[in-house]
């Protein structure tokens, strides 16, 4: 275990102590402690930036299951540390801006915040974890913790709805990854990605590539909420606003972007991947701007922006994979694009994460957010109002602000295509430059939308709940923060090139990169006029018309009802689910536990007996068997005599004894066959059994037929014959067939030896075996656990008595 | 002998599954019970009858009997008794509380799920 | 279950002292002769139960004024007690030690921490088994 392991690690044991801290120290707000956290975090992985500046990489390993090959390896270079950065350091801002937002009385502090800790753990596991085995499990916990959070106040139906289904999506996707992890093990015979990517080449040949390509790509498209699977994005915006700030914008959804970047040293090379990546998440960008266009609550805007914003990066990362088919760094301009990739994944999370704060703070100050009621807040919000502005200008591409820069890039790596002669791409590559202005059209509409519909116009003080004034101090910090870094990273954006992206760049495209050289990464304001530039002041222009004339064209949403198509297909298609494994369910589950015993003695019959048939395995043998003496056949007469008596009788009583009588005979038997031991247990048993069905007696009912039809009990005999014949024949084959040699040599020769005992079987009871026995205890003391809480705890009759007091 | 005895566990196997897949609640009880005895007497018979002398090392025999069937069966014994009085327990509480041992009347109510 | 038979409660008192007796013999013989702490504790528990069916519950519950509940807690401890104690010595969960000694009295006798984790066991099963008929018996 390393510092490394530990950073991990902290946000979970942290978690431990946040209830705690709730109970004992009440009157502070929990927030307080948890952010020391992520702070100390944030520097810890600070301390790292001159490793990887140098393209160096740390790695530690710490064995977990060493017999599976399945190990906690935490493996650090310029991608891991960028999105270690974003969790701890957007995570302190958020923790901050939740203290203010989220009231130290009325809300359970300790779920939420154990949730986020949680959340920042599994998130830390993920971008940090070398393991796919180990990868995947903190991908499943961001899922969960994420289930959690948007479910926060569980109260409200739409919460649990929106819980449900990002989970569902994002679980299932996850599921499909895991399956892609499995096929790549298989493939490359390891579970870790710096292997794999070491024998990327000969997997490329490997006819399972495509399949483990497209199932990780599923896992990696459901997380960013790629199209199809975007749907469960906008539903996720239940959740408090600083949750949605963290893992709806800025962290978690940027899993998948991770993902693909982190396998991209695997799979880039294939055409596939350019094709697949790259025209999803361009036709996502365009599709999801589109529909934010039309929406009407500031969450869901942001929503579908960053649904919109995610297919962006991810398109630059696809299409970035064109850059391995280049020989030299020289020529090679689609570098650019893997460079924009990371450069606006840090944009998107700076400008993203404040105007969600922005947003809350809306919501928090007036109690809504819906636009068509707000109105005219510019006076009196004038702080919230500038970081709004800052916000969505640099999410619409405009200069001075960081967005502009990369939007830039964007553009410049999409008219970039045309010239590309790869992958049959010719007559296709004028469509991408295209699509990627008309998105960016749509992303300039919503967000010119964010700020002048809400801050300008007419105020409308009877439709909003509180009179609106300017926010706390401490909720303006973290938005303010970030506003600054996003006008910092604007004018000075090479503070970032060498610092942050040209690591991250390079543990995407590893490959194409001679020892000891770098990327070329100076990001600069001015390169003449372009035609990015050209395009830039096209969206400009198109943009500002198409928002003041909004009224006029905006019914051609009426026409297109995409989102609701899509999510009446998750929603009927759940309902189907639910009805079908209902009625599946319901067919087989009668409640009467004969059917049950019926299926499993069915099952018995059917599997040992097709086994023995099919495998030709009965055996008879006799050679080896003991000669059959007087006594035991007399106590064979006595057993069988005994349990027909049971069968038959009419009384309890008679088949107690009966019973009794049997168990006896069994242990005459243990006599017989040279097991004192068992003989005298047994007989204790037998006595001590029989007193207490005698105990119960009084409370047992009368033995009593319940007319059985003919029919049925004709059904039970047949199957009791079954499993009885199935019983015998198996008995009588393993009997006569010795396929190993007996190992009860070993305990003649050491139970003296090393156990010093004499007695064989207890000597392997408490000693060789002593594990069944511990473990048979433990079994016998919560039967007696349970048999009292059975007969001490008495419902009132029907149970109708609360089982949660 | 072996096979004898396994044709006895065979039977004892029968009329248990036939007592555990009646309606009386008291049958199924008595047919566990039945159950393990059966699958007592089978594990014995495995390792082999009187093919040596009692596992005890005191003993200074030539062969002994397979003690690990006999472990085996020891721990089965006692599981099987601490099985049988939780059955016994449930039998009669839910007799107590829902008058009757039938079990097709027990098969839950409708507004259970 | 009230009953007044002299006799059967005088042979019943000399009976459980023999029986009593029987059974520590048989824990102790265990790991020698036939016994151990399954029989034992399954005898020992016989015994009360005879003394149960000649008087009645509450004579008992003087006699023996221990909850049968702590005595499984007891048992459980003391067995994995022995068993994690060999964690102490570096040795792996479950490893046992026995060692010969000379002891006034019974001469050369050889100790075992198995006979500890049986002791766990004879424990376990005497407060199993009684809780399980003492829980019954009260219910009425």
């Amino acid at each position: 275990m390393s510092l490394l392991h530990w950073a991990v690690l902290a946000p979970f044991i942290m978690a431990v102590f946040v209830p705690v801290l709730r109970k004992k120290a009440a009157l502070i707000h929990t927030g307080w402690f948890v952010l020391i956290l992520p702070i100390v975090l944030f520097g810890t992985f600070l301390q790292y930036l001159p490793v990887t500046m140098n393209n160096n990489t740390v790695m530690q390993t710490a064995p977990w299951i060493p017999s599976l090959g399945i190990d906690f390896t935490v493996y650090m270079d310029g991608l891991s540390l960028l999105f270690a950065l974003l969790i701890t350091g957007i995570g302190a801002l958020v923790v901050l801006y939740s203290i203010y937002y989220l009231s130290k009385t009325k809300e359970s502090l300790h779920h939420f915040y154990v949730y986020l800790l949680m959340f920042m753990g599994a998130m830390l596991g993920v971008v940090l974890s070398d393991n796919v085995i180990t990868l995947y499990m903190f991908w499943e916990f961001t899922s969960i913790s994420s289930f959690l959070l948007i479910a926060y106040w569980y109260d409200r139906d739409r919460s649990r709805y929106g819980a449900l289904k990002s989970m569902l999506v994002t679980v299932f996707g996850g599921l499909i990854m895991l399956g892609g992890f499995l096929v790549l093990s298989i493939m490359g015979n390891t579970f870790s990605i710096r292997e794999l990517a070491a024998r990327a080449p000969e997997l490329n040949e490997h006819p399972l590539f495509l399949l483990a390509m497209i199932l990780v790509l599923l896992g990696a498209f459901t997380k960013s909420a790629q199209f199809p699977f975007y749907i469960w994005l906008p539903d996720a915006m239940e959740a408090p606003t600083p949750v949605s700030a963290y893992l709806h914008s800025a962290t978690m959804v940027k899993a998948g972007i991770y993902l693909v970047a982190r396998f991209s040293p695997i799979f880039a090379f294939s055409g596939y991947w350019f094709w697949i990546v790259g025209a999803v998440g361009l036709f996502t960008m365009v599709w999801a701007s589109f529909n934010a266009v039309k929406q009407t609550d500031l969450k869901s805007i942001l929503a579908f922006s960053t649904v919109s914003q995610l297919g962006l990066i991810m398109s630059l990362l696809g299409i970035g994979a064109a850059s391995l088919h280049f020989e030299t760094l020289d020529d090679n301009i689609f570098t650019a694009a893997v460079i924009a990739a990371v450069f606006h994944l840090i944009n998107h999370a700076t400008f993203k994460g404040s105007l969600f704060m922005v947003v809350g703070i809306i919501d928090h100050e007036t109690g809504t957010r819906d636009i068509r009621k707000l109105g005219g807040l510019m006076s009196f919000m004038p702080i919230t109002f500038t970081l709004s502005v800052i916000g969505a200008f640099s999410m619409a591409g405009l200069p001075p602000f960081n967005g502009f820069l990369s939007k830039e890039m964007f553009f410049l790596s999409m008219v970039q295509l045309i010239e590309l002669n790869l992958f049959n791409i010719e007559t296709w590559a004028i469509l991408f430059p295209v699509l990627a202005w008309v998105g960016s059209v749509f992303t300039f509409i919503y967000s010119m939308i964010i700020v002048f519909n809400v801050f300008t116009g007419k105020f409308q003080p009877e439709k909003i709940e509180k009179k609106p004034q300017e926010a706390p101090i401490g909720m303006l910090i973290s938005p303010i923060v970030l506003a600054s870094l996003v006008v910092v990273f604007g004018l000075f954006p090479n503070l970032l090139s060498y610092s942050l992206i040209q690591p991250a760049a390079a543990a995407i495209v590893p490959s194409i990169i001679p020892a000891g050289e770098q990327l070329d990464v100076h990001i600069s304001f001015w390169h003449g006029i372009t035609a990015e530039l050209l395009m830039t002041i096209g969206v400009i222009a198109a943009g500002i018309l198409l928002f003041k004339f909004m009224p006029k064209w905006g019914r051609v949403y009426d026409h297109f009802p995409g989102k609701v198509t899509l999510n009446q297909f998750y929603n009927s298609g759940l309902y189907a689910a639910e009805r079908g494994s209902n009625a599946i369910t319901n067919a087989y589950m009668t409640g009467f536990i004969r059917s049950y015993l019926v299926y499993i003695f069915t099952f018995f019959i059917a599997a040992l007996g097709f086994t023995m048939w099919a495998k030709d395995a009965f055996r008879y043998d006799a050679s080896a068997a003991a000669p059959i003496g007087l006594y035991e056949v007399c106590l064979i007469v006595v057993l069988l005599a005994a349990t027909l008596t049971i069968l038959m009788a009419k009384s309890r009583l008679t088949s107690i004894i009966s019973l009794g009588a049997v168990g006896y005979t069994v242990s005459l038997f243990f006599v017989i066959f040279r097991a004192p031991d068992l003989a005298l247990t047994q007989l204790v048993i037998e006595t001590v059994s029989t007193a207490l069905f005698l105990l119960c007696f009084y409370h047992l009912p009368k033995l009593s037929r319940h007319e059985e039809k003919r029919r049925f009990q004709a059904g039970n005999a047949i199957i009791a014959a079954g499993v009885g014949v199935i019983v015998t024949l198996l008995g009588i084959s393993a009997h006569s067939s010795k396929f190993f040699p007996s190992i009860n040599e070993y305990y003649v020769e050491n139970t003296y030896e090393k156990a010093g005992g004499e007695n064989m079987v207890n000597v392997i009871l408490v000693d060789f075996r002593g594990f069944d026995t511990l473990f048979e205890i433990s079994v016998l003391s919560v039967a007696a656990l349970g048999i009292y809480g059975l007969i001490k705890l008495r419902l009132e009759k029907g149970g109708e008595t609360n089982e949660n007091e | 002998m072996e096979i004898l005895m396994c044709i006895v566990a065979g039977l004892l196997f029968a009329a248990a599954v036939y007592l555990m897949l009646s309606k009386s609640l008291l049958r199924i009880i008595i047919g566990t019970g039945l159950l393990s005895h059966g699958t007592h007497l089978m594990l014995l018979t495995m390792g082999g009858l009187k093919a040596g002398a009692v596992p005890v090392l005191g003993e200074h025999a030539a062969t002994y009997t397979d003690p690990i069937p006999q472990a085996l069966i020891l721990t089965a014994i006692v599981i099987s008794f601490g099985v049988t009085a939780v059955f016994l327990v449930i039998a009669y509480r839910a007799y107590q509380e829902l008058g009757t041992d039938n079990m097709e009347q027990m098969r839950g109510m409708d507004t259970d799920d | 279950m009230k009953t007044n038979d002299v006799i059967f409660q005088t042979v019943a008192k000399v009976v459980f002292f023999m029986i009593i007796f029987f059974a520590v013999h048989l824990f102790f013989a265990g790991h020698y002769y036939p016994g151990g702490g399954f029989v034992g504790g399954l005898l020992t528990s016989g015994a009360i139960v005879l003394l149960l069916l000649a008087y009645d519950m509450k004579t008992v519950r003087r006699g023996f004024p221990v909850d049968f509940k702590w005595l499984i807690s007891l048992g459980l401890l003391f067995s994995v007690g022995t068993a994690a104690g060999s964690l102490m010595f570096n040795v792996p969960f479950f490893t046992h030690a026995y060692d010969y000694f000379q002891l006034p009295l019974f001469g050369k006798t050889s100790l075992h921490t198995a006979m500890l984790f049986d002791l766990g066991v004879y424990l376990v099963v005497i407060g199993v088994t009684m809780t399980i008929i003492q829980t019954i018996g009260e219910s009425e």
